[in-house]
C-alpha cells in the first residue's frame, strides 16, 4: 500500500547524512593540501563512500518499490497521492503495513548494509596488516 | 516472479561489477545496489505474504504469475533507465561534455 514510504524517509534522512560527512570530510583533507604536502592515498574507503551504498540501496528500492506501487494503482499523481489514505479503514491498514512491512524493510536494507560495512572495514583492515608485515 | 526477476537481476549486475572492478567507469555497481536494494523489500513482502497464504503462496494463478512477470521485466528495464541517466549525468568518459 504505501510500506516503500518508510525506508523512502529513511533514504531522505541517510542522504542528507552522506552530504555533511563529504562536507566534513572534504574539510579534514584541505588543510593537508593548504600546507602544501602531499595528501597521503589511503587504502580505506571512505565513510562517504560507505554511506553512499546504503543510499543507492535504499533510493534504488524505493523507486522500483515506487512503480510496482504505481503500477498496482495503489500510487496515483492526484492528491490523496496514496489511494489507501482516501477512506479511514484503508488508511489504518495502510499505516499498519508501514509500521510493519515498511519498518522491516528498512531495518533489513539497513541491517545488511551494516553487515557490508563490518567486511569491508575488516578486509582493509587485514590488508593493511598484511602491507604493513611486508614492510617490516 | 518479481522478487524472482530482480535478484536475477542484482546477480548479473553484482557479476558485470564485479569483472570490471578497478575500473567502476560505468557504474554498475550503482545499478547492483538499486536491484539488491528492491530485492530486499521484495523479499520482506514475500515473507508478510508467504506468512498469511502458507504454501498458497507458491502456487499462483497463471493470470498473476504473467502479470507478475510483465512487472519484473518493467522493473528492470526502470533500473536499467535509471542507472543510464546517472552514467549520462556523470559521463565518466566525457563523451557529451566533449560534443558540447
Amino acid at each position: 500500500m504505501a510500506c516503500f514510504v518508510v525506508p523512502g524517509t529513511e533514504a531522505i534522512v541517510a542522504t542528507a547524512v552522506l552530504i555533511a560527512v563529504r562536507q566534513h570530510e572534504k574539510k579534514l583533507a584541505a588543510p593537508k593540501l593548504g600546507n602544501g604536502t602531499a595528501v597521503e592515498k589511503e587504502n580505506k574507503t571512505p565513510f562517504s563512500k560507505k554511506l553512499g551504498w546504503l543510499c543507492s540501496l535504499l533510493w534504488g528500492g524505493v523507486a522500483l518499490l515506487a512503480f510496482e506501487h504505481i503500477w498496482h494503482g495503489e500510487v496515483v499523481p492526484f492528491p490523496p497521492f496514496l489511494t489507501a489514505a482516501a477512506d479511514p479503514v484503508s488508511k489504518a491498514e495502510m499505516l499498519h503495513e508501514m509500521g510493519t512491512s515498511g519498518v522491516a524493510m528498512a531495518l533489513l536494507v539497513t541491517l545488511i548494509w551494516l553487515g557490508m560495512v563490518i567486511i569491508s572495514t575488516v578486509l582493509e583492515n587485514k590488508t593493511e596488516a598484511k602491507a604493513a608485515e611486508e614492510n617490516v | 516472479m518479481t522478487l524472482l526477476i530482480t535478484v536475477f537481476a542484482a546477480c548479473i549486475a553484482t557479476a558485470v561489477w564485479y569483472k570490471t572492478s578497478g575500473t567502476n567507469e560505468m557504474k554498475p555497481g550503482v545499478l547492483a545496489l538499486m536491484y539488491w536494494g528492491a530485492s530486499i523489500m521484495w523479499f520482506v513482502d514475500a515473507v508478510v505474504e508467504y506468512a498469511e497464504l502458507k504454501s498458497e503462496y507458491f502456487t499462483p494463478a497463471p493470470a498473476d504469475m504473467l502479470n507478475d512477470s510483465f512487472l519484473g521485466f518493467s522493473v528492470v528495464a526502470l533500473g536499467l533507465i535509471i542507472w543510464l541517466v546517472i552514467v549520462m549525468i556523470k559521463d565518466p568518459r566525457g563523451v557529451i561534455r566533449k560534443k558540447n
